[in-house]
């Protein structure tokens, strides 16, 4: 089973969710951070990374012998990523989407592909839980490519956790579509609930399940609460805003360390979750 | 006039709350809210909106299943796996390249553009603001991001305006990107949590080394962990980043969004004293009175 952690808010406890139900199951688990722009799982995972790959997407390199500056190239890229300026071409590295039209169109075979790097992906293991993470390199524009990458790890053997990055648009839609259920992570105030309606309609226009984890429970107020009530949005978990639990994560401590309690309450969120999926 | 744009790395630590602020203390500002993708902005300014306009970027396939051979081309050459086996394109995984399109041999494929959004011009009781929605699950924040910006700069332009004031998104990529190349500088607001200080950091480096921006960082709910806020101020010194202050925990600023208000309007506490000496920082070095 896939369970995703999302949220169109930021910093609204996606990786507390995601990490602490990890580290509550810690059995058969398999942990993936698809927030690659800033990846926090990490810090409370704390995995020993066994291998770092570096990550690449093709794009072209003109071979200015064999081209006959014909144009088709230039014609088939929608994003501005190949030009042809009289006797020259021109590759503009940081648009190319690799969607290898311009080498699949290239009739005198000039064009051939060498990688820019994405990022790096990590993998490696802590107690009982398998980790992958991906890290955009810094000046990269486009996560989403990373983000499959990290998705190829996918091991279905194991039940899986996904960190999604925040927000509604591709970089969370690439992390979440293969899911089973969407955990989406709300705190009861007015952004909070502005947020919370788009990643609904997100998660509706995938057509996946989902339900509302609300943290901080006692900040704000009930319009959130009103909304999932009217909307027939299951909420699964509360936690209480508790300066304990915020100055714990601040160090890097997970949630079911300094209460223990949580554990089972982390266990009692994936059987719920279990038993939606199941229906 | 000066753009200062407000991003943080990770999501959650003030970006809106303090943009609010910044928008009613600086007088003669236009505002720009480029976290187009869940924007929280208007929640606060209460936009009356004087203009709309629809957002049209990138185009999607679609397959006239009554033209198509059934040849499999398109399958074969797209490399975003968005053709099904039975040549329906899922407009989700569609990247709009057009390869499809141009290599299909009954020409049964249309390539519409889409529409992605809006965008407004609005008065606020701080400003004239520029804002845009994403439709849901669609592409090109970033492009969006960069008509926001383009059309706030116009605004500026305009009203004579001293400062564009902008609200960025979180992360580091495409929408954060496209809404800090070519800014004056950067305030970076960040909270003292180690999640904070790895994506600080990171976003630090991409504005400050990647893009070398005049770049500022405020410690948000600074007495939560006042080690890692002193260890943030050292990375500052060691970096070149100029800090611009501590913003203690102050309850009065979820209460200040519940009824709509900026800080300044509610209470002001001791985290609105704060954002104004952050401010005066942040202008007296722009201006050239500090390094």
């Amino acid at each position: 089973m896939i369970i995703s952690v999302a949220s169109g808010k930021g910093g609204t406890g996606k990786t507390t969710i995601a990490a602490n139900l990890a580290l509550a199951l810690a059995q058969n688990v398999q942990f993936l951070d698809c927030d690659v722009e800033e990846p926090n799982g990490h810090i409370f995972i704390k995995p020993e990374i066994e291998k770092t790959t570096t990550i690449g997407t093709p794009i072209p390199v003109v071979d200015e012998g064999k081209c006959t500056y014909c144009g088709k190239c230039q014609k088939i890229c929608e994003y501005n990523a190949i030009a042809v300026i009289l006797k020259n071409v021109l590759v503009f590295p940081e648009l190319c989407h690799s969607c290898a039209g311009c080498w699949l169109i290239c009739h005198e075979n000039a064009i051939s592909t060498r990688d820019r790097e994405l990022g790096v992906l990590e993998q490696g293991k802590a107690n009982g839980i398998d980790f992958v993470h991906g890290r955009l390199r810094l000046g990269e524009a486009m996560s989403p490519p990373l983000i499959r990458r990290v998705q190829q790890q996918l091991d279905m053997s194991k039940t899986i956790i996904i960190d999604s990055p925040p927000g509604t648009s591709c970089p969370v839609i690439q992390a979440v579509k293969h899911s089973d259920f969407v955990i989406l992570v709300a705190e009861p105030t007015p952004f909070g609930l502005n947020d919370l309606k788009l990643a609904v309609e997100m998660v509706r226009t995938l057509k996946l399940p989902l339900g509302v984890v609300i943290n901080r429970s006692d900040i704000g107020n009930e319009n959130v609460r009103n909304y999932c009530q009217m909307e027939g949005i299951d909420i699964l978990m509360e936690i209480k805003n508790d300066r304990k639990i915020a100055e714990a994560y601040s160090r890097g401590i997970p949630l079911i360390e300094i209460e223990p309690d949580y554990a089972d309450r982390f266990r009692e969120l994936y059987a719920q979750v279990e038993r939606r999926v199941a229906r | 006039m000066k753009e200062i744009v407000i991003i943080s790395g990770k999501g959650g630590t003030g970006k809106t709350t303090i943009t609010a602020a910044l928008a009613s203390l600086v007088k003669n500002n236009v505002i720009a809210d480029c976290d187009v993708d869940a924007a929280d902005l208007h929640l606060i300014l209460n936009p009356d909106i004087r203009q709309q306009e629809d957002f049209f970027s990138g185009k999607t396939a679609f397959i006239r299943q009554g033209d198509c051979t059934q040849c499999g081309k398109c399958v074969e050459v797209c490399h975003f796996d968005a053709i099904s086996p039975d040549f329906v394109v899922d407009p989700v995984s569609c990247e709009g390249c057009g390869v499809c399109v141009a290599f299909c041999p009954a020409y049964a494929i249309d390539f519409n553009q889409n529409l992605c959004g809006q965008w407004f011009i609005s008065k606020t009781r701080f400003g004239s603001l520029v804002h845009a929605k994403l439709g849901i699950a669609e592409e090109n924040s970033g492009k969006l991001v960069s008509l926001v910006r383009k059309q706030a700069k116009q605004m500026a332009k305009k009203e004579n305006a001293e400062y564009i004031i902008v609200d960025g998104a979180p992360g580091v990529g495409c929408p954060v990107i496209s809404s800090i190349t070519g800014a004056s500088a950067v305030i970076v607001v960040t909270e003292p949590t180690l999640s904070g200080l790895h994506d600080m950091k990171r976003v630090v480096s991409l504005a400050g080394d990647f893009f070398q921006l005049s770049t500022f960082l405020c410690v948000n709910k600074a007495d939560l962990n006042p080690d890692i806020t002193e260890k943030m101020m050292e990375f500052c010194d060691t970096n070149g980043v100029h800090f611009a202050g501590r913003v203690p925990y102050d309850e009065s600023t979820t209460r200040a969004m519940v009824e709509g208000k900026n800080i300044f309007e509610f209470k002001p506490g001791p985290a609105a004293a704060a954002i104004r000496e952050i401010w005066a920082e942040v202008e007296d070095t722009l201006r050239g009175n500090k390094n």
